[in-house]
C-alpha cells in the first residue's frame, strides 16, 4: 500500500512536471523593447500589452524604454548601430528603407512566409516588404478621409458627396453660407502632403502616384499639373481656411470645432481631439475622399505603425515570439479598440471596435479601396524628397501662381535625390 | 639643484607650484574645450567633404557639397536672412542704452522697474517664441486687433514670407534689448561723476552731455553689447524653430537652422551637406571674432 502510494505520487509528480513543462514553456533570458508611443493613451496600452506578455512568460526579463515620439526619430539612428534593443517601433514603407539598406533591421520573412500570420496580415504585407523580404510586423493602422460637421451639412441641406462635381458644389454652398469648406494647418507641411496624396491618387491613380513618389515620373508633367489644377479650383474658391501656413494640425482644429470650417481631411487620430473638444458623434461624420477621374480605382492612405527587430539585437528568438504575440488576433483586437489605440487591427481575424469611425474606416479599406493602400506622402517618398515637395505644396496653397517654379524645383531636387 | 634658504633640497613640485597650479585648475576646462569645441570644428571641416547619412559608409565627394550649396536657393535665403538678422538685431544696442539711461535714476521702486525690464532675458527663448506666436496669430492674436483699431488691414506676420523674418527678429529683440540694457546699467555705474560735473560747468546738457561725455565712457559696455548681439544674431535658432519651423516654405530659415534641418531633423540626415553649411557659418563668425580679437588687442596695447 505504502509503496503504491509512493509510485502514484511519483507518477503524479512526473505527470505534473511533464505537463507543467509543456504549459509553462515560457521564454527565458532578456527582452529589451524600445517604444515611441509616448502619448499617454498609447503608452498605457503598450505597457499593458507588455505586462500581459510578461505574465505569459514569467521567467523572461523584459526591459521597456519609452522615448518621446519626436526624439525617437533621431535617436533610432544611434541605438540601431550601438546598443540595439531587441524590438523597436517604427513606420512601414520608405520610412524603414534607410535602416533596411544599412543592414540595421533583421529580415523576418520567416514569420510571414507560409505561416498563419502571413495569411492574416496579408493586407499590410506590401508595406513591410523591401526587396522581396519582410523587415518587421505591423501593429496598427488607420484610415484617412474627410471628417465633416454633419450638423452644418444638414443645416445647409447637403449630403455626403461622391464625385468631384458634388464636392465642389457642396463647397460652394458652404462658402456662400460664410464658412470655409476645409480646415488645415500646414505649418509642419505634412498635412498638405495628405491633400496631394488624395488629389493625385484620384486624378491619376495609385500606380502613377507611387511611380511619382519613387522618382519614376516627372513632377513637371501634364498629369501632375492636372492634379494641381484640381487643387487650384478649391484654392481659388477660397475653400481652405486663411493663414493655414501658421498653424499646426492641432491649431487648425478649433476652426472645425467652432463651425467656421465644415470638414477636415485627416487621419483617424483627429477624432479623439474633436470629441474631446465637445463634438458628438451626431455632429461629426466621415466620408471617403470623392472620385475625381471616373473609372480610376479608389486608393487610400492608411499609415501603418510597425515593430522591428534590429539586426544587432541580442535576443532575436525572444523578439520573434514577441512580434508573433503582438500581431495575434486577440491582442490586435484589444490594443486597437476605442479605449486603447483607437485604430484598426492589422490581423484579419481580429474584430474592429464598435466605433462609428473605425467601422466606417474598416469598411472603406476592406471593400472600397481596390486601387491599393498607400502609407502617406512622407512615408512613401524618400524623406528628403518628401520635405522639398511638401514645402512646395505649402507654397502652392498660399501662392498658386508659383506652380511652374515649384515644379521645376521639385524636378531638380528629384534628379539629385533619386540618382542612386 | 635648488636649495631652501637653510640649505635643504626641495622637491620639484614645491619649486614649481606657483606656475603649475593655475594650469592644473585650467586643465579640465582646456580638455573639455579641446574635445567638445576645437576638435569638432576640424571634424566638421572634414565631414563637409563627404556624403554621409549618419548610418552607412561615408563617401568622399570632395567639394561637391559646396558646389551644391552654390546652386541651392534655400542656402541663399538663409544667407540673406542671416544678414537681415545681423543688421536689425543691432537695434538692441541703442534700445538697451536708452532704457538703461531711463532706468538709471533714483526713484522709489526703481529696482522693480529694472527687474521688469530685465525679465525677458531671464525667461527661456522658447517661451518668448510662443508668446510672440500668439501675439502674431492672424485669427486670435492681439496684434491684428490693435491694427484693426487704428484702421489698418490685418497681417499674418509669421505666414508672409516678406514679414516673417522681421517678425521673428522683433521677438528676438525683446530679450536681447534687456541684455544690452543690463550691460549699460553696469556701465553707467562706472561713469565718472567728476567728468559730468565738469561738463555741466562748461554748459553741456541733454544730448550734448550724452554724446560727448557719457557715451565715450560707455565704450567697454558698447563693445561687449556689440559682441553678444552679433554672436546672438548669427546663432539665432530657437526662435525660428519655435515660431515658424523655418516656414512658410522656408522663408525664415537662417544658416544655423538650415544646417539643423538638412543634417539632423526628421527629413534630413545629410551630414556632409549640413557640415558644409556649418563651415560657411563658421567662416562668417570667424570674420567677426577676428575683428573683435583684433580690436581688443589694440585696446590692450594702447594702455
Amino acid at each position: 500500500m505504502r509503496s503504491m502510494l509512493k509510485t502514484s505520487a511519483a507518477a503524479l509528480a512526473f505527470f505534473a512536471t511533464a505537463t507543467g513543462g509543456a504549459f509553462a514553456d515560457g521564454l527565458t533570458g532578456d527582452l529589451k523593447i524600445f517604444l515611441d508611443t509616448s502619448n499617454p493613451a498609447p503608452r498605457a496600452t503598450m505597457e499593458k500589452m507588455i505586462a500581459d506578455f510578461q505574465a505569459e512568460n514569467p521567467d523572461l526579463n523584459i526591459e521597456t524604454t519609452v522615448i518621446d515620439r519626436e526624439a525617437y526619430k533621431t535617436q533610432i539612428r544611434n541605438f540601431l548601430t550601438a546598443n540595439a534593443p531587441d524590438v523597436a517601433t517604427w513606420y512601414a514603407a520608405n520610412r524603414m528603407r534607410p535602416y533596411v539598406e544599412a543592414g540595421l533591421f533583421e529580415d523576418v520573412s520567416d514569420l510571414w512566409d507560409g505561416t498563419e500570420i502571413g495569411e492574416n496580415l496579408a493586407s499590410t504585407k506590401g508595406a513591410l516588404t523591401i526587396d522581396g523580404k519582410q523587415w518587421g510586423v505591423p501593429y496598427t493602422y488607420y484610415q484617412w478621409g474627410v471628417y465633416y460637421r454633419k450638423d452644418i451639412f444638414d443645416e445647409l441641406g447637403l449630403s455626403e458627396p461622391t464625385t468631384w462635381e458634388e464636392e465642389k458644389a457642396n463647397c460652394q454652398k458652404i462658402i456662400d453660407a460664410g464658412k470655409k469648406c476645409y480646415t488645415i494647418g500646414t505649418k509642419f507641411l505634412w498635412t498638405a502632403g495628405g491633400w496631394f496624396d488624395y488629389l493625385n491618387m484620384r486624378t491619376n491613380g495609385f500606380d502613377f502616384h507611387m511611380d511619382l513618389l519613387q522618382g519614376k515620373e516627372k513632377w513637371d508633367s501634364e498629369k501632375v499639373r492636372a492634379t494641381f489644377a484640381n487643387w487650384r479650383e478649391l484654392i481659388d474658391m477660397g475653400a481652405f481656411i486663411d493663414n493655414h501656413q501658421t498653424y499646426s494640425w492641432q491649431e487648425a482644429l478649433p476652426f472645425i470645432v467652432k463651425g467656421d470650417a465644415a470638414a477636415y481631411l485627416m487621419g483617424n487620430f483627429a477624432v479623439a481631439p474633436l470629441r474631446d473638444a465637445g463634438l458628438t458623434d451626431d455632429q461629426l461624420d466621415f466620408y471617403q475622399f470623392v472620385e475625381i477621374t471616373p473609372g480610376i480605382e479608389m486608393a487610400e492612405d492608411a499609415p501603418t505603425d510597425t515593430f522591428h527587430i534590429p539586426a544587432n539585437a541580442q535576443n532575436k528568438d525572444n523578439a520573434r515570439e514577441f512580434l508573433k504575440y503582438v500581431v495575434s488576433p486577440d491582442v490586435q483586437t484589444w490594443i486597437n479598440d476605442g479605449k486603447n489605440l483607437g485604430q484598426l487591427p492589422v490581423n484579419a481575424k481580429s474584430s474592429v471596435d464598435q466605433d462609428k469611425f473605425l467601422e466606417q474606416g474598416f469598411e472603406m479599406l476592406s471593400t472600397n479601396s481596390p486601387g491599393g493602400v498607400a502609407q502617406f506622402f512622407d512615408r512613401d517618398a524618400p524623406a528628403e524628397m518628401a520635405k522639398v515637395a511638401m514645402e512646395g505644396m505649402q507654397e502652392f496653397m498660399v501662392k498658386p501662381d508659383n506652380l511652374d517654379k515649384i515644379l521645376a524645383r521639385l524636378d531638380r531636387s528629384a534628379k539629385r535625390i533619386y540618382k542612386d | 639643484m635648488a636649495y631652501t634658504t637653510d640649505g635643504h633640497q626641495t622637491s620639484w613640485w614645491h619649486r614649481n607650484q606657483q606656475q603649475l597650479t593655475p594650469w592644473l585648475f585650467l586643465a579640465p576646462g582646456i580638455l573639455f574645450f579641446l574635445f567638445y569645441v576645437i576638435f569638432p570644428i576640424f571634424q566638421s571641416f572634414n565631414l563637409s567633404l563627404y556624403e554621409w547619412d549618419g548610418l552607412g559608409e561615408a563617401e568622399f565627394v570632395g567639394l561637391y557639397n559646396y558646389e551644391e550649396l552654390y546652386w541651392d536657393d534655400a542656402f541663399y535665403t538663409s544667407l540673406k536672412n542671416n544678414v537681415i538678422w545681423l543688421v536689425l538685431y543691432l537695434a538692441a544696442i541703442p534700445a538697451g542704452l536708452f532704457i538703461a539711461l531711463f532706468l538709471n535714476q533714483t526713484v522709489t521702486g526703481i529696482r522693480l522697474y529694472k527687474s521688469l525690464f530685465f525679465f525677458p532675458f531671464v525667461i527661456s527663448q522658447v517661451v518668448v517664441g510662443l508668446v510672440f506666436t500668439w501675439f502674431y496669430d492672424p485669427t486670435f492674436g492681439i496684434l491684428n486687433v490693435l491694427l484693426g483699431s487704428v484702421g489698418l488691414p490685418p497681417v499674418n506676420v509669421l505666414g508672409d514670407e516678406n514679414w516673417v523674418t522681421i517678425g521673428i527678429i522683433v521677438a528676438g529683440l525683446w530679450p536681447q534689448t534687456a541684455y544690452c540694457m543690463i550691460l549699460y546699467l553696469t556701465g553707467l555705474n562706472a561713469v565718472d561723476p567728476e567728468q559730468i560735473e565738469a561738463g555741466r560747468l562748461d554748459g553741456a546738457k541733454g544730448w550734448r552731455m550724452l554724446w560727448y561725455i557719457i557715451i565715450p565712457q560707455l565704450r567697454p559696455a558698447t563693445f561687449i553689447a556689440f559682441v553678444v548681439t552679433i554672436i546672438g544674431a548669427l546663432r539665432s535658432f530657437d526662435l525660428i524653430s519655435i515660431m515658424t519651423n523655418g516656414g512658410p516654405f522656408g522663408a525664415s530659415r537662417v544658416l544655423s537652422f538650415y544646417m539643423f534641418e538638412v543634417a539632423l531633423s526628421e527629413y534630413g540626415f545629410r551630414m556632409g551637406y549640413g557640415a558644409a553649411i556649418a563651415v560657411v557659418l563658421f567662416l562668417i563668425m570667424l570674420m567677426f571674432i577676428a575683428y573683435f580679437l583684433w580690436s581688443m588687442y589694440k585696446e590692450e596695447k594702447a594702455r
